[in-house]
């Protein structure tokens, strides 16, 4: 919110010369955060005088039309205008030679159009109080004097304070709140005023027009004038401060309302009464459909939305603009202003269903003061009366409201909830600075009348709230709390750690991509099944990525393109994130309250209603692996790459993998490895799909793998081996296979066959030409032997050795190559 | 000493010394020391002699052997010294070359901020809590005292799940978290839930939709919000330095009262010699930085969570990761750390 000082300063006895920065430090203290202060006095500077104009003397001899002008500023000077908006008698804005302007712009007396001009006569823009540039500003004898400083009268040198406020400080609002603030953090007097308001309410209801409240307001007030005088103009000092608080100026019944708003924080509507047909009514939209509002725009209304009607219709959607057709015009005679408490959820769904965030709509979502609806009408048609010539001629109210609940409240409560020592002295204090009644209540407590103004404050906290604030954030001690035993990082939390360093020692570089989507990806990737299955965003912030991801592997190929576009030739990068798959159609939400803990089973059916969205790791290499250099020839990335690491990563959950051939997108079809730890299916590596790698451009021979973490177990604690020192004996083998075979079949019917003493197979050689018979492959393996208890001898091996190669030859139809 | 076994004694000394190299003192050994040695000789006659003579004779010839002996040995060490000494000298590499066959990889610093506070918070006694991405609105929202009517459950800030019935969102921060451990825990809690969160906006300089935060929630008997300060204060002390303190300043959460904003002092200037907004670039001119948002846990959230508030109360506070990177390594731009450009991370490394 923005706000002169000078205004505040009405109500507040500020002391003369208090600096700018104890009323900033004094509002950043009591919560609200001062976005800027502007200082207009810094960008101008006098002489700028008002003046009359004398005489004008048309000069026609140039393009555009000048005029060559005398004005009596206390002397005569005589100035070139190009402005025509003006004439004989009017009172002017002159900046005299050496007066400095916002731009800034510096006067001086100078040669143009053949003659010297002594000074500037000045529109509205050119004295930075606001855009209109349509000719000069215009004043009246009344308001401008001849002579008179224009700096001092216009507020040219005000200082404009920004506010930011917190939704639940409605009251601060308006000038009146800002200024109690102020006075309170300052410890100054303060003037309320609503309390200087004349409310002439002595004798009945006597108002034109009746007023019912359906539902949604508790309190409302109609007033009405007569006699208006529609061409009255806007009070200069009224436009002035409208313009520093962020407002245009649009008729005097308008400004009236906006100024009285500001002032009070009450938002009122001026209807034209004689566009009202029946009674004023505060109800529901129910079968009301349409509204054209005074921004001309037809609105179609909820059922829900609040309004106010008449016998035609709406005439106004409650707290939140006003009707076109019931608007005040430069033809109304007669005023009915309303002032009305409503629902503060229900201005709230009328602003946001009506996407309408106005002034008053964000005055009465935040809280306004419900005692304030007859003093605002009331204050309101004083100035009609003062400034327009109206006659006040009654009013019409209905008046709901009840009485606020008193609070029981502790007065050891902020003490025991901010810590630290808060005397009943400070406690009181602050209480009653804040405009609360105080009375004794049972057990030591009070019992506390909170005031109208500050329907933030309802219960215990809320009061606890503004002890800590009026005195003091910066008074709160500073103190540790004792805590208890913690129990370190969980299983999951660990491996994750392991998996993150494992990947970053192996020199994958780790990356963290959005998980929004498109259809498209899910089509090149060739996802079919539950990687198919992808949440939609109801609002998402790229119509062409609506998805979240079920898979890392596409969020990893992004990342990668983005690298390669700039400049980057080779990568291997991983991320570790969840993936969201909709396995299930999303059901209805189960409906839970607040007021209490809800129920075991009302738990368990909530967090089941929430997907499972397991933490996978993936990873994407493409280009080089090893470059070329002094050690000899480089070496590119392929599948085998992209499956020992996610071996790897298998391995630093506590598992060793088993790996079988698969064909599952966005995989290879003959280069994808699937991973199985105790038969379950962990994840999947290889190379991309050729269709993959042609689609998005990618180097050839790229490769990824995505293990899900949350699928793997966690392993029981090893129990150690013991370590024998016999010597082991070695083998050597080389069997012949069909190129049909999968090596890790061979491998297990040979050490199924090589018995319990087989410590370890490895394969030391593949080869494929002469000797080796067509499609048929030739493997050779070293086989360890060793017992726990004694040297193996060379008969014993022999056999196990024998019946290896019998097995293979059984399972695989493996010969031993000769 | 006989004439004789001097002179074969000083012939052997004369040949092992005139080796040049292992080679030649191999031979020369044979010659001098070896079974066909003029002093192997002069040993195996010791047999033919008497008794007598035997003793006397053995004595000088062990004598001589013994130099021989001796002598070689001496030899042999220079020898295998020097040979050494060429050989480590030509087997010599230039170990400066490059080693690095493939890329250095790299840890995200977001992932070791993470850690790092966490690491913190377990040495304060604290558990780390995690819990989902797409979120129960209850969770999200209710429970935390944001009725559907709070401004923040607008699609404006909030990714809604399609349908809109289902009731399932993009967590807008980590309190669900902090509900889910309340609903499943008893008082003491001291946990930090850090996590990815998701809003509605653009991704510019100082804004991404996704983004990252630690939350921390405290809930046992007596705690007070002097002890929520004096946790910042040691937080923002672990992540930005000996003498950064926080203020607290009034402000408004729906989950929190007393709310508070928490501004770190200005690790750059210190808020010393502050004249205007000029003055010092980071906080411009004001001492402080915004950090993240804290209070008290509001009593309806603990009436949700079914927490006895006449026992317990608690604080809670929330950092975005982001904008702590930011400060502790001067990183200007939101987009380096989401876009994934390998050269940023690869910066950080792979260790501390």
């Amino acid at each position: 919110m923005k706000f002169p000082i000078s205004w505040v300063s009405e109500f507040v006895k500020l002391p003369t010369g208090l600096e700018v920065d104890i009323i900033t430090q004094a509002l950043v203290g009591a919560g609200f955060e001062v976005e800027s202060v502007q200082n207009l006095a810094d960008e101008i500077n006098g002489p700028i005088k008002f003046g009359k104009v004398i005489s004008i003397e048309e000069i026609t001899e140039y393009k555009k039309p000048i005029r060559w002008v005398s004005v009596d500023v206390g002397e005569i000077r005589n100035v070139i205008c190009g402005a025509q908006n003006f004439k004989v008698g009017d009172h002017v804005v002159v900046a005299l030679p050496g007066a400095l302007l916002p731009g800034p712009f510096l006067i001086t007396a100078r040669e143009t159009y053949g003659r010297t001009s002594d000074g500037m006569i000045c529109s509205t823009r050119e004295l930075g109080m606001g855009d209109d540039h349509t000719g000069i500003l215009v004043m009246n004898e009344q308001d401008a004097p001849i002579g008179k400083d224009a700096i001092a009268t216009l507020g040219l040198n005000e200082k404009i304070f920004d506010i930011a406020i917190n939704p639940d400080r409605g009251y601060a609002m308006s000038i009146r709140g800002i200024a109690r603030e102020i006075a309170t953090a300052l410890n100054l007097d303060y003037l309320d005023p609503a309390s200087l308001v004349e409310v002439n309410d002595s004798k009945d209801p006597s108002g034109p027009i009746k007023v019912k409240i359906k539902e949604g307001a508790d309190r409302i007030h109609l007033r009405s004038v007569s006699g208006v005088n529609p061409d009255a103009p806007s009070p200069l000092w009224m436009v002035r401060r409208l313009q520093m608080c962020g407002m245009r100026s649009i008729s005097i019944a308008v400004d009236i309302t906006n100024y009285v708003m500001i002032e009070l924080g009450q938002p009122l509507h001026a209807f034209d009464s004689d566009r009202v047909k029946g009674a004023i009514t505060v109800r529901m939209a129910k079968e009301i459909k349409t509204i054209k509002t005074l921004d001309e725009q037809e609105r179609e209304l909820f059922a829900e939305n609040l309004l106010i009607t008449d016998d035609s219709g709406a005439l106004a959607i409650a707290g939140t603009m006003g009707g076109f057709e019931s608007e005040v015009s430069a033809k109304t005679k007669a005023i009915t202003i309303e002032a009305a408490h409503f629902d503060s959820v229900l201005i709230a769904k009328n602003a946001r269903s009506q996407k309408l965030s106005t002034e008053a709509s964000r005055r009465f979502e935040r809280g306004v003061d419900p005692q304030l609806t007859h003093i605002a009408s009331m204050r309101a048609v004083n100035l009609l009366v003062e400034y327009t010539g109206a006659k006040y001629i009654g009013f019409n109210a209905v008046d709901n409201l009840i009485p606020a609940q008193k609070i029981d409240f502790d007065p050891q409560a902020p003490s025991k909830v901010i810590g630290g020592n808060y005397t009943n002295e400070v406690v009181s204090g602050v209480l009653l600075a804040i405009g609360c009644e105080i009375s004794e209540g049972k057990n030591g407590h009070w019992q506390i009348t909170s005031p109208s103004w500050r329907p933030d404050l309802n219960v215990s906290i809320d009061l606890v709230e503004e002890v800590a604030r009026l005195n003091g954030y910066e008074n709160i001690p500073s103190i540790l709390p004792a805590s208890p035993l913690s129990r370190g990082l969980t299983p999951a939390q660990r491996r994750r750690r392991r998996v993150v360093q494992l990947l970053a020692n192996r020199g994958l570089t780790e990356v963290q991509s959005y998980p929004f989507i498109s259809s498209e990806t899910i089509s090149i990737m060739g996802f079919t099944g539950d990687r198919a299955k992808a949440y939609r965003l109801a609002n998402p912030i790229s119509e062409e990525e609506p998805f979240l991801r079920t898979h890392l592997v596409p969020g990893l190929i992004q990342v990668g393109l983005k690298n390669f576009s700039r400049g980057v030739r080779s990568l291997g990068i991983f991320e570790i994130g969840n993936i969201y798959r909709a396995v299930n159609e999303p059901s209805d939400s189960p409906k839970i309250g607040v007021d209490a803990k809800p129920s075991a089973e009302e738990i368990a059916k909530l967090l089941a209603h929430v997907p499972k969205q397991p933490l996978c790791v993936g990873g994407f290499f493409a280009g080089a692996l090893e470059r070329e250099s002094w050690w000899g020839k480089g070496r590119n990335f392929d599948w085998s790459d992209a499956t020992q690491t996610a071996v790897e990563v298998v391995r630093s959950c506590g598992w060793e993998p088993t790996i079988h051939a698969s064909d599952f997108a966005p995989w290879h079809p003959g280069r994808c490895a699937e991973l199985r730890v105790n038969g379950i299916m962990v994840g999947h590596a290889g190379e991309l799909h050729p269709r993959v790698i042609s689609a998005l451009g990618l180097p050839e021979r790229a490769g990824a793998f995505m293990v899900n973490l949350d699928a793997i177990a966690y392993p029981e604690s090893v129990k150690a081996k013991a370590i024998t020192t016999m010597v082991p004996t070695i083998q050597d083998i080389a069997l012949i296979v069909s190129r049909e075979v999968v090596l890790v079949d061979l491998i297990n019917a040979l050490t199924q066959g090589a018995g319990s003493l087989l410590e370890k197979i490895e394969l030391f050689d593949r080869y494929t030409g002469a000797g080796v018979p067509e499609a048929q492959v030739s493997y050779a393996f070293t086989l360890t032997f060793r017992a726990a208890d004694r040297t193996l001898t060379a008969e014993e091996v022999a056999g196990h050795r024998a019946s290896a190669i019998e097995s293979a030859n059984k399972a695989c139809g493996a010969v031993l190559r000769s | 000493m006989s004439a004789d076994l001097e002179a074969v004694v000083s012939a052997a000394l004369n040949a092992f010394n005139a080796a040049g190299d292992l080679e030649e003192f191999k031979n020369a050994r044979l010659a001098h020391a070896g079974d066909k040695s003029a002093i192997a000789l002069a040993n195996r006659e010791l047999a033919t002699l008497s008794t007598s003579e035997k003793s006397e004779r053995g004595k000088i010839i062990n004598e001589a052997r013994s130099r021989i002996a001796q002598a070689a040995s001496v030899r042999e060490a220079l020898l295998v010294e020097a040979r050494d000494q060429r050989v480590l000298v030509a087997e010599k590499v230039d170990v400066t070359l490059p080693l690095d066959r493939s890329s250095r990889g790299g840890i995200h610093p977001l992932t070791s901020l993470r850690e790092d506070i966490s690491d913190l918070f377990i040495g304060m006694g604290y558990e780390v809590a995690e819990g989902p991405e797409i979120e129960a609105e209850w969770l999200n929202f209710d429970a935390l005292n944001i009725p559907a009517d709070h401004p923040a459950r607008t699609m404006q800030d909030t990714f809604f799940i399609e349908p809109i019935s289902a009731g399932l969102v993009l967590r807008t921060h980590t309190s669900p978290v902090q509900i889910r451990t309340m609903l499943e825990r008893t008082p003491p809690i001291y946990v930090i839930c850090p996590g990815r969160t998701f809003r509605s906006d653009e991704l510019d300089a100082t804004h991404t939709p996704v983004f990252n935060q630690v939350e921390g929630l405290v809930i046992n008997r007596g705690i007070t919000m002097a002890n929520l300060k004096g946790t910042l204060d040691h937080f923002a002390t672990a992540m930005f330095g000996e003498g950064i303190v926080t203020r607290l300043r009034p402000s408004f959460f729906p989950f929190t009262e007393p709310s508070a904003e928490v501004d770190i002092r200005c690790f750059l200037c210190r808020g010393e010699n502050i004249t205007d907004s000029e003055s010092c670039r980071t906080c411009r001119g004001e001492g402080w930085i915004e950090w993240g948002g804290c209070g008290m846990v509001n009593p309806k959230v603990l009436q949700a969570c079914g927490v006895d508030q006449n026992v317990y109360s608690g604080f809670a506070f929330g950092m975005g990761l982001e904008r702590t990177l930011m400060f502790r390594h001067g990183i200007t731009d939101m987009r380096d750390i989401v876009e994934g450009d390998i050269r940023f991370t690869q910066h950080f490394g792979a260790g501390r």
